[in-house]
This record gives structure tokens, C-alpha cells and sequence, in this order.
């Protein structure tokens, strides 16, 4: 399964590379522009609501967890493997937290380790199903997706557990410094460390050949198969630790909270992959993507459209990301060769 | 039905590509009720042809082309030749393994059926009957992937032999022309004639047969009439009873055989590098070898001989059933042998198609190159400024232009390409290179860059085993190479027998006892 990112710069013609080099940089930053001018917009229409410093802070901190479950999908999008169990986790590992922390009086230092275990575990399983059976990730994941959901609607019995530790709140959503919370920090460093890992070490490196083409990655001598297996056990950590922010931010599990975060990290991942390294998943287009979609919501909803409007705006960039990625793809295939024509 | 009307004629056929003429002038005229052969190197111009009657390629203006008598308007559009009556069985079956042998029988008319429920009863004795006339031995409800390998190919005949006569049924078409390309390229020998079975009561049926194929021993034994194409032009036709083997040799390569040169015992060495003892899978069988230092080993062959195999066996990327490979003072078993276990023991092996095993177009040059060395540029992080550099500097020494390391590997032409795949694995000083085409969609003066890098490996004591259908590439290049004949090698020519002409008459197997 190929889900190879968009855009690379265009082949064949050098010198036009070079002279591209303008356009290439309008690209990279194409989202930021598109982010600057949503908030420009909004702020003339709304001028007294929307440019408000406390507008910007709540944005901020409350969308990291979507931030980190996005990074989630850019590990497992950059080996080629969908992972439509991440969101499954988050709601997993928080529930696991709000149960062991509120009702069994564990410490929420412990709750907090079990859930990320758990969120190992699963990917684990994944990984057995992906790499070792052969199921194809999007199929396998989906099922463990489901799995994983009526566990946590098994052991919470549907209900939504509030009054998690103040510990954990305080570490995550507390204003501290201009209004803004240390959830948002983490997910700051998360995405930083996830560009390092991505950009500046050969793992990264790797992995990257690994999903753009296993066969070939395999003919330089990749551990292919533990590679997979590293990204799908990664990016279901990672989607733990977004859950852990998630009982941060709402001193609360809600069993179905993890559903609504699904579709935002994938229009978030798919459109990063526009923008900063255009062509691939990455870390900080992952990051600008997810705080333009959320202004635009943000902006929406205070001109007093609905709260469909986050359903029609997720799916439309979703779709709007992938078909420009691959229509900007096909534009660049190069002409059919002529050399290998004849016998 | 007037025997007399061929069942085609193609006048005029010509095909240029750019400045390369595919096919020059050739006329070919095929009778119903009988097998006609088509021959030829690769290049030519057999596909070419099969894929101007397969409406792929539109040939020249002046062409012409009669079909049961009446002239057909060219070029065809593709897909057009169902409608005349002909149908194509490629190299490649078209079956769907994982389905029954009724419903790849009836995949066509499955297609086009909208309404009527299909009774599979009835569907499973018409298969049936179908099968027995042609004398297949199979049960229609088996699912395509449990049949014999030489069972496949036979299916594909009878199921194109079946739609024509469907559509003969509904329309006013009397006769039909089945094309084989190649379709015995992938079978041991063994089970071939019962294949040329089906294709011989296909004929009596009526039908006319346009079989093509590099192999004389199928040619000469099933069909009835052949054409040999040379450079695009008929040079030979005529009925098969009028050739002997030797002949259309002659024909195919454009040269007298050269002489057998008698063996000197000079040109052996004796101080092997690699060794291969008994290596079976994937298409070769007892395939043993060896290199010396310094030598450069090619191995050749017809498609589906088995050569292009070895290399892929050699590091574990095919399937091996048993073999041995000694690299100086290790032995290691092919049959668990891994692309990282191949590398770390100084095995370089580097893929013939480049875009597709051998390296990613989009990423940029230096990370294609750097893969296998990320580790030594790791410090902390990796330094992308030292990644840039060695690869700079290996674009250099390579002589590749330009030695950009950030522009994208896709945007470099071929010869490129293949010096920077080159640069990737030699910079893991291997002891041991394995190429295949090497040359492949590269142009002249690259390839002599390419030969010198070869060249200058070997001279430094390293082995190399050259993979290649090139014959040309192969006797400039190499001091000795292997011919490989089903599976198995058939000849091992050293020395001043190493030259095109004697490598094409020994991938043909001509019968070199009765030319002297």
C-alpha cells in the first residue's frame, strides 16, 4: 500500500529544478501563508471576538493532543502503513488512567506508565498482524481498532470518569507563562524530536526508504520487517501519550473521546505533507496543518456556523490535501520512455 | 470458405521511434489451418509488429492490412482486433489464480454480460467439453494457482481460442488468428510439448497461429511456415520444412558461426574468489561457478533461460531450493541467505531496474547514496553537511553530471542513474559485484564511463558477475561468460570466444557439430 506523500520537485529538467528554486519556497511555506491569511480574514470579519490573545492560547493548548496523536500517523504514514487504530489508543489510554486514578487509587504517576504500556501492547499486536502475518495495515488496524474501543467501553461500562488527579491537570492545561499550558509545551518538544528523529538520524532515514519502497530498501541490506514493526509499535506509543494529554486537558475520560481526533490528525498529517518538505510526512507541516485547520474552525464557529462545520472541514481537507498531492504527482510523471519501446 | 484468402496480410509495415527505424518494410502473410513462426532477436522488431496488430502502436502511413480478404482501415484503435476475429495470449497469461479455471475461461463474457444470470452448471460442462477438445486434462471448479505451471499458458490459448469463436457466433466473422508471444518463455523444457499439443489441435481447428518466440527448438518443432526479422526487416521466410536449425541461426544473428577457437588452458584460472556449488530455485538448476579475482564473469542467455535469476538468488532476494556460495574463506548457504547478510559479507549486487529495486527517483541523490552509510555520518545526529560532501565526492570520482547531491535522482539521465547506483555499492568496497544490465537505457559515451568503472573494480581484484541479454555489452566487457539454456548452463565461453555473435548462437543453442 502505497501512501507516499505528494509533490517532489520536478525531474528530468536540471536547470528548471533550479530555477524552480522560488516556487519551491513559496510551496514549503504555502501553509503558513494559507495560516496567516485565515487569521487576517477572520480578524476583519470578527474583528472584536476573534483577535484576542485568549482566543490564540486556548487554540494552543488545546489542540495538543491532536498534535501528538498527529505525530502518531506521521510515523506509521512515513513507513506506509496506516494506522486507523491510533485513535482507539488515545481514547484507551486515557480511560486507563481516569479508572486506575480515580477509582483503584492508583498514583497517577502509575496510571500514567500502565497506559503507555498499553498503548506499546497494542502496537505490538499490530505489528505482529502487519509485519509478521501479513495483514495489510489498514484492515489490521482497523479491527484492533475496534477492539481496542470496546475495551475501553468495557471497562469504563460506557461511562464518561471525571476527577482525575489535579497533579496531572496542572503538568498539562494550567496556564503558566502568556497563557500557555505545558500540554502545549510537550507537544511542541514532541514534534521537535519527531522532525530530529525524521530529518537527523539514520533510523528516520531509513524508515523513509522503508515506506517509499520496501523492495528497494530491502536490496540495501534494511531490516525492513523490524522497521515496520518499530513504527507501528512507535506510533501507537505516541498515541498513548496523546491520551495522557487528553486526561491532562479534561481531568476526564469520555470512552468515544478518541473518535472525534481521527479524521483531524489525518487531514493534519496528509495536508503537513504539503507543506515545510513538501512530498513527505513531517513533522512541523503536520504541526502548521493542524493549528490552519483549527483557526479556520475556530473562525467559523465564532461567524456562528455550526458544529458541522468541523465535520465538512476535516473531511474537505482530507480529501483536498490527497487529491492535490497525487493531481501535482501525475503533473510531474514523466512522459512515457521511448528507449524501452521495440523488442 | 475459400482457402485460397490468407487469414492476414500485413503489407508495408514500418515503424519509426524518433530516429530509431523498429521496423522497416515488412510484409507477412498468415493462412488459416496453419502455425506461422515469427523469430528474431530482441529488437528486432517482433514486438513492435504485435503491437501495431494490437493496435498499440500506429504504424507508418504506407502500411496495409487485410484481414480475411477485406482491408482494414490502420492504424487499429486498441482493442480493435477482438472485433476482427484475432486474440492475443502475451508471456504473461492473464490468469487469476486465486479463481477457478471456469471463470477464467468465461472472464470476457462475464464482463460483458449485464442481465442474464450466469448458471454456472451449464458454464462448468461448455468448460468442460471445451477442454477435452483441446485435450486439457483439468477440472474446471480448480482454482488456476493449483494447476501445473505449463497448464497456464494452455488455459490462456483455449480461453482466447473460445472468445473468438464467441464472437464468431454472434457476428459474421468466419475464421481467426490466435497470437502467441513468447508464451513458453517461463517453462521447462519438459512439459512444452504439451503445450505445442494445444497449440497444433488450435491449428487443425482452423484457426490461424501467429507464433513468436527466441526459441528454435519450438519453432522448428511446432510451427508450419516462419519469418525471421533482423534490424527490423524480413530477412528469411518460408516453410519450416526448408530450414534447418543452422540456417535460421544464420538468419537471426546476420553472420556465418564463427568458428569454435580450441580451449587453451591458459584462459582458466584456477585462484577462485567466489565459488557457487549446486545452486537450484527460481528458475536455475545446478548452476555452478566460479570468479577470480579480477575476473569479470557474464552470464547470458534467451528470457526465461535462467541468468537473469542468479544475481537475485546470490543475495537472497529469489527463492533458493539449495546451493552454496564461497566468498574467500566463508562458505554461506544461499537458501537462508539475506540482502544484509549478502552486503555484509561483501556482496554488492546492483539491480537492472533502476526505479524500481534499485533506488527511489524522488528522493534526492545523496540520500539514495548514503542509505547503506547512514551509520557513519551519525554523530549525535547526522551530519547533513558531511552527507552532501561524500556524496559529492562520489559523484566526482563517478564522473556523474552534474555532481549535485540534492537534486533529485529521477532528474538525471539514465547513464547517471546507473554510475550513482554503481557509486552506492562500490563505496562498501565490496569483494564481490553483481550486476544485472548494467548498461540498460543508457547511452554510448556513459557506457563506456560505466565499463571503466567495471573495469577499474576488477583491476583492483574484486569479482564481478555481469547479468545481461546484451550480447554486444557482454563481449566487450567481460573476459568469460556463461550461457545459460533452461535453467542450466549450456556453455562457458573464455577468451577468443567470447564475442557477440558467439554468445547469440550459443543462447540459441545452435548445433555447433553440424555447422563444421
Amino acid at each position: 500500500m502505497n501512501v507516499s506523500g505528494p509533490t517532489s520537485p520536478a525531474p528530468r529538467e536540471v536547470a528548471a529544478t533550479r530555477q524552480n528554486a522560488v516556487a519551491r519556497f513559496c510551496h514549503r511555506f504555502a501553509l503558513l501563508f494559507a495560516w496567516a491569511l485565515t487569521i487576517v480574514l477572520f480578524g476583519v470579519l470578527e474583528p472584536d471576538s476573534f483577535l484576542q490573545l485568549q482566543n490564540f492560547t486556548s487554540i494552543f493548548n488545546s489542540q495538543a493532543v491532536l498534535v501528538v496523536l498527529t505525530c502518531s500517523l506521521v510515523v506509521t504514514l512515513t513507513s506506509s502503513e496506516y494506522d486507523l487504530s491510533a485513535a482507539s489508543v488515545l481514547s484507551l489510554s486515557a480511560m486507563l488512567i481516569a479508572i486506575l486514578n480515580t477509582q483503584q487509587a492508583v498514583p497517577i504517576g502509575w496510571a500514567i506508565v500502565v497506559a503507555l504500556l498499553a498503548g506499546l501492547v497494542v502496537g505490538a499486536i499490530n505489528g505482529i498482524l502487519v509485519v509478521v502475518i501479513g495483514v495489510e495495515s489498514i484492515i489490521a488496524t482497523l479491527g484492533m481498532g475496534s477492539l481496542v474501543s470496546g475495551i475501553t467501553l468495557w471497562i469504563s461500562h460506557s461511562n464518561l470518569v471525571s476527577g482525575i488527579s489535579n497533579t496531572l491537570v496542572e503538568l498539562v492545561i494550567v496556564p503558566r507563562f502568556f497563557g500557555i499550558s505545558l500540554g502545549f509545551v510537550y507537544a511542541v518538544v514532541i514534534v521537535a524530536a519527531l522532525w530530529f528523529f525524521l530529518t537527523y538520524t539514520p533510523l528516520g532515514r531509513q524508515l523513509l526508504f522503508v515506506g517509499r519502497g520496501r523492495r528497494i530498501a530491502r536490496l540495501s541490506g534494511l531490516p525492513v520487517g523490524k522497521l515496520r514493526f518499530g513504527a507501528l509499535m512507535a506510533g501507537s506509543f505516541l498515541a498513548a501519550v496523546a491520551g495522557v494529554l487528553y486526561a491532562g486537558t479534561s481531568a476526564s475520560a469520555d470512552p468515544n473521546s478518541g473518535d472525534s481526533f481521527m479524521l483531524p490528525a489525518f487531514a493534519a498529517a496528509f495536508l503537513g505533507s504539503t507543506a515545510i518538505v513538501p512530498g513527505r510526512f513531517n513533522a512541523w507541516g503536520s504541526f502548521a496543518a493542524v493549528y490552519f485547520l483549527v483557526t479556520g474552525i475556530y473562525g467559523l464557529s465564532l461567524m456562528g456556523i455550526q458544529v458541522f462545520i468541523q465535520n465538512l472541514f476535516y473531511g474537505g481537507a482530507l480529501i483536498i490535501a490527497v487529491a492535490l498531492s497525487i493531481m501535482v504527482r501525475r503533473s510531474e510523471t514523466r512522459e512515457p520512455d521511448i528507449a524501452k519501446e521495440g523488442n | 470458405m475459400p482457402p485460397a484468402i490468407p487469414i492476414l496480410e500485413a503489407r508495408h509495415f514500418s515503424k519509426r521511434f524518433g530516429g530509431t527505424t523498429a521496423l522497416d518494410d515488412v510484409s507477412l502473410t498468415i493462412d488459416s489451418g496453419t502455425v506461422h513462426g515469427l523469430v528474431g532477436h530482441n529488437g528486432s522488431g517482433k514486438s513492435t509488429l504485435i503491437k501495431i496488430l494490437g493496435g498499440y502502436h500506429a504504424p507508418e502511413p504506407e502500411a496495409e492490412l487485410i484481414i480475411d480478404g477485406k482491408p482494414v482501415r490502420l492504424p487499429l484503435a486498441p482493442g480493435l482486433f477482438r472485433g476482427l476475429g484475432m486474440a492475443f495470449v502475451h508471456q504473461d497469461p492473464g490468469l487469476i489464480g486465486s479463481l477457478s479455471v471456469v471463470e477464467n475461461l468465461r472472464i470476457g463474457a462475464i464482463a460483458q454480460e449485464r442481465l442474464r444470470p450466469i448458471r454456472w452448471g451449464e458454464e462448468a460442462r461448455r468448460c468442460e467439453a471445451l477442454l477435452t477438445e483441446f485435450g486439457m486434462d483439468v477440472d474446471p471448479r480448480a482454482t488456476v494457482e493449483t494447476l501445473r505451471p505449463w497448464q497456464r499458458p494452455m488455459l490462456a490459448i483455449v480461453r482466447a481460442v473460445d472468445e473468438i469463436r464467441q464472437l464468431q457466433g454472434e457476428t459474421g466473422i468466419r475464421r481467426g488468428l490466435l497470437v502467441l508471444d513468447e508464451p513458453t518463455a517461463n517453462l521447462a523444457d519438459s512439459n512444452v510439448h504439451q503445450l505445442f499439443d494445444v497449440v497444433r489441435r488450435v491449428r487443425d481447428a482452423g484457426f490461424g497461429v501467429l507464433f513468436v518466440s527466441h526459441d528454435l527448438d519450438e519453432i522448428l518443432s511446432v510451427t508450419d511456415h516462419v519469418t525471421v526479422l533482423r534490424d527490423g526487416r524480413v530477412v528469411g521466410s518460408g516453410p519450416t520444412a526448408g530450414f534447418v536449425r543452422n540456417d535460421l541461426v544464420r538468419l537471426i544473428v546476420g553472420y556465418d558461426i564463427p568458428p569454435a577457437t580450441p580451449r587453451t588452458v591458459e584462459t582458466r584460472r584456477t585462484d577462485h574468489l567466489v565459488e557457487v556449488r549446486d545452486l537450484s530455485g527460481s528458475g536455475a538448476r545446478d548452476v555452478n561457478l566460479s570468479i577470480a579475482p579480477g575476473e569479470i564473469l557474464g552470464a547470458s542467455g534467451l528470457i526465461g533461460s535462467g541468468f537473469a535469476e542468479i544475481g537475485p538468488m546470490l543475495i537472497g532476494a529469489l527463492p533458493v531450493r539449495s546451493g552454496q556460495l564461497r566468498l574467500g574463506a566463508t562458505t554461506m548457504e544461499l537458501s537462508v541467505m539475506t540482502p544484509a547478510a549478502a552486503i555484509a559479507a561483501g556482496i554488492s549486487y546492483v539491480p537492472g531496474e533502476r526505479l524500481r529495486e534499485g533506488c527511489i527517483g524522488e528522493l534526492t541523490v545523496a540520500d539514495n547514496v548514503t542509505l547503506p552509510v547512514l551509520h557513519r555520518f551519525f554523530r549525535g545526529w547526522l551530519r547533513t553537511r558531511a552527507i552532501d560532501d561524500h556524496a559529492r565526492s562520489e559523484l566526482q570520482r563517478f564522473g556523474v553530471r552534474p555532481p549535485d547531491p540534492t537534486l533529485p535522482l529521477e532528474a538525471l539521465s539514465g547513464g547517471n542513474q546507473q554510475k550513482v547506483l554503481l557509486a552506492k555499492w562500490l563505496q562498501l568496497s565490496p569483494k564481490l559485484l553483481v550486476l544485472q544490465e548494467p548498461t540498460q537505457g543508457v547511452d554510448v559515451g556513459a557506457r563506456e564511463q560505466i565499463f571503466a568503472i567495471i573495469r577499474d573494480f576488477a583491476s583492483r581484484g574484486g569479482g564481478v558477475l555481469c547479468l545481461s541479454g546484451d550480447h554486444e555489452q557482454l563481449a566487450l566487457l567481460c573476459d568469460r561468460v556463461l550461457i545459460f539454456r533452461r535453467g542450466r548452463i549450456a556453455a562457458d565461453l573464455a577468451g577468443p570466444d567470447v564475442t557477440k555473435d558467439r554468445i547469440a548462437h550459443e543462447c540459441l543453442g545452435s548445433d555447433l557439430s553440424s555447422a563444421a
